[in-house]
C-alpha cells in the first residue's frame, strides 16, 4: 500500500484489538536504536551525507538475500509528506514526533501490514520498530531481531564489545532497545490507585509516560509503560521484566475492574451510560473530554455493559478524532470550536449502531 | 459553557495558547484550572530528556550543572564535537566519541544505567571475538548440564567444540 494509503486510513493492524488481553494492553511495541559504524550520528550530518546514509541503508533494506527476514518495506523521504500527513502518521504511532518536526533528509519505510517501521536519520540512524495489539513483546522482538540481522548483512554498525550498540543519547546505548505497553488502567485511575503502582514502577527501572510518548499528557486513562535501562541487561531480561510487571498490572486492573462492578454497579453502569450518552448525542466535543468518554466507554464494553461496538472502533478514533485526521477529512484548516463540532458529527455518525446491553 | 475537564461546573477560566501561531482556546472551571496550574498538566512543557541528560553530563564534566567553565577541551578527533557540545545537547557525535570521551562517559552510563557492561546482542558480522566469548560461554554452561545430566556423548561433543571455539579465539579469529 503506497504511503498515502496509510495517512488516509486510520487504522493499522495493531489497532484490531486481537492481541492476547488486548481489551487492557492496547498495543506492546519493540523500538531497537541502531548507528552506522564510521559515520557521525544525524544531528551532524549536512543534507547530503544524510541522503548518503538514506541511500545505503535503503539498498540494505532492499538486498535480495536478505528478503525472507526484512519483509516487504515502502520507503518514503519525510520531505515529501506534508506536515499533516506526518501528524497522521505520529497520531497512529507509525513514526516518531521526532521526524514529524525535523523531517529534511529524514526517511521512514512503513511494512505494508503497519507493523513495522524503519526510521531512517531519527535520533539514531536507524530505529527499528514493531507494534503488536495486545501483550506480545517477545513475538514483536522477533521480528525486529530479524530485520536487525538482516540488515546487519550488509551495514556495519557502530558497536563496543564492552557498551555494545553506540546511540546518539546514552540512555539508549547497550542493546539500544526499548520496550513498551500501552494500557488502559481505567479502574485503577476511578479507585485512586494510580500514584502508588507508578511509583512502584519507576523503583523497578521503567517509565511511565503518556498516549504519545515523551512529554505528552495522559489522555483517557492510557498509559505507556517501558523500560529506561538499556545496558547491563539482555534483550530477553528486559523484555521478560517488563511482560511480567505488565501481567501485575494487569491483574491489578482487573481486580479494581471486578471491585467497582461488584461494589459500585450502579455508579459504573451510569457512568458508563452517561459517557455513551454524551458521544452519541453531543454536538461539540473537546479532545479532552472525547478521550475521558472513550475511556469509559470502553471499559463499558469490557464489563459488558455496551454491546455492538467493537474495540478495535474505539482505537481507530483516537487516532480519527484527532486534529490531523479531521482537518485531512474535512480537506480544510478548521479553528477549535470546528474541530470540536465536527469531532462530534464523527463520532455520532460511528455510534449510530451502537446499544446499551440491558 | 461547561468545563472542558470535569464537564460539571461552569467555566469561568478562558486560556488562550498560540502554538506554531495556531490559537488554541481551553475553557474550564475554577477548580480544574487550580488543578492543572498545580499539576502542571497539559499546559507547560514538560521535562526535555535531552536537557536533563545535558544537565548531568555538565555536573559530571565540570562539577556542577550548567557551568561552563573547567571543561579539559577534548574534541573527538572522528566527528569534532566537543565535550562542550556534548554536554550542552546530550548527544554525542559518533561511535568514536564513546572512546574518546570514555573517561567521563562510563561514570555517566553507570549512573544511567547502574552498569558499564553490554550483555545483550551482538552483531553477526561486527561481533567478532565478543561473539566467540558468548559462545563459548553458553557451550560452557551447556557442558555443564550436560555432565550434570550424565549425557556424556553431548558432553564429549561440546568440549571439542568449546576446544575448537577457544583455538580460534586464542588465534584471534572472528569464528
Amino acid at each position: 500500500m503506497p504511503i498515502n494509503g496509510k495517512t488516509s486510513s486510520a487504522n493499522s493492524r495493531w489497532m484490531n484489538s486481537d492481541g492476547p488481553d488486548a481489551g487492557i494492553v492496547i498495543s506492546s511495541r519493540i523500538r531497537i536504536a541502531r548507528n552506522l559504524a564510521g559515520v557521525p550520528f544525524p544531528h551532524l550530518l549536512e543534507p547530503e551525507k544524510s541522503m548518503e546514509v538514506i541511500n545505503e541503508i535503503k539498498k540494505a533494506l532492499e538486498n535480495k538475500e536478505a528478503a525472507d527476514l526484512i519483509g516487504n518495506m515502502e520507503l518514503t523521504l519525510m520531505n515529501d509528506l506534508s506536515l499533516l500527513e506526518r501528524q497522521i502518521l505520529v497520531d497512529k504511532h507509525l513514526i516518531s514526533l521526532e521526524l514529524l518536526n525535523n523531517f529534511q533528509s529524514r526517511a521512514a519505510a512503513i511494512r505494508d501490514d503497519e507493523a513495522v517501521t524503519v526510521m531512517i536519520n531519527e535520533e539514531d540512524h536507524l530505529r527499528i520498530q514493531c507494534l503488536f495489539s495486545g501483550l506480545r513483546l517477545k513475538e514483536a522482538w522477533a521480528v525486529v531481531n530479524n530485520i536487525d540481522d538482516g540488515l546487519e548483512r550488509t551495514l556495519d554498525y557502530a558497536f563496543s564489545e564492552k557498551l555494545g550498540y553506540l546511540t546518539s543519547c546514552p540512555t539508549n546505548t547497550g542493546t539500544g532497545l526499548r520496550a513498551s505497553v500501552m494500557l488502559h488502567l481505567t479502574g485503577l485511575k476511578i479507585t485512586n490507585q494510580l500514584g502508588g503502582v507508578f511509583n512502584a514502577i519507576s523503583k523497578l527501572g521503567l517509565t511511565v509516560r503518556g498516549l504519545y510518548g515523551e512529554g505528552t499528557e495522559a489522555l483517557g486513562d492510557l498509559f505507556q509503560i517501558s523500560n529506561q535501562i538499556t545496558l547491563g541487561q539482555s534483550e530477553d531480561e528486559i523484555i521478560n521484566n517488563l511482560i511480567s510487571i505488565t501481567k501485575q498490572l494487569l491483574a491489578q486492573e482487573q481486580e479494581s475492574r471486578q471491585v467497582l462492578y461488584r461494589e459500585r454497579r450502579e455508579v459504573i453502569e451510569d457512568r458508563v451510560c452517561r459517557a455513551y450518552g454524551i458521544l452519541k448525542c453531543a454536538r461539540i466535543l473537546a479532545m479532552e473530554e472525547t478521550m475521558r468518554m472513550l475511556s469509559d466507554l470502553r471499559l463499558g464494553i469490557e464489563l459488558k455493559i455496551i454491546s455492538g461496538i467493537q474495540e478495535k472502533l474505539i482505537n481507530e478514533l483516537i487516532v480519527k478524532i484527532r486534529p490531523a485526521f479531521l482537518i485531512k477529512t474535512a480537506g480544510q484548516d478548521m479553528s477549535k470550536r470546528k474541530l470540536d463540532i465536527a469531532r462530534a458529527g464523527l463520532i455520532r455518525k460511528e455510534f449510530e449502531n451502537g446499544h446499551i446491553g440491558h | 459553557m461547561f468545563c472542558e475537564k470535569c464537564n460539571q461546573r461552569p467555566a469561568t477560566v478562558h486560556i488562550a495558547e498560540i502554538i506554531n501561531g495556531q490559537k488554541q482556546e481551553t475553557h474550564l472551571c475554577e477548580i480544574c484550572a487550580k488543578e492543572i496550574k498545580i499539576h502542571g498538566f497539559g499546559f507547560f512543557p514538560q521535562m526535555n530528556l535531552n536537557k536533563f541528560m545535558a544537565g548531568l553530563l555538565n555536573g559530571d564534566f565540570n562539577g556542577s550543572s550548567y557551568n561552563q567553565t573547567g571543561a579539559t577541551g577534548k574534541v573527538c578527533e572522528k566527528c569534532g564535537v566537543s565535550e562542550e557540545q556534548f554536554a550542552n545537547k546530550g548527544l554525542l557525535g559518533c561511535g568514536e566519541c564513546y572512546p574518546y570521551f570514555e573517561e567521563k562517559m562510563l561514570p555517566l552510563l553507570r549512573r544511567i544505567h547502574g552498569n558499564m557492561r553490554h550483555v545483550g546482542k551482538i552483531p553477526e558480522r561486527k561481533g567478532g571475538r565478543a561473539r566467540l566469548v558468548k559462545e563459548i560461554e553458553i557451550a560452557k554452561r551447556q557442558l555443564k548440564e550436560a555432565v550434570d545430566h550424565e549425557e556424556f556423548e553431548l558432553a564429549a561433543q561440546l568440549r571439542d567444540n568449546i576446544r575448537q571455539l577457544e583455538k580460534s579465539f586464542e588465534e584471534g579469529g572472528e569464528g
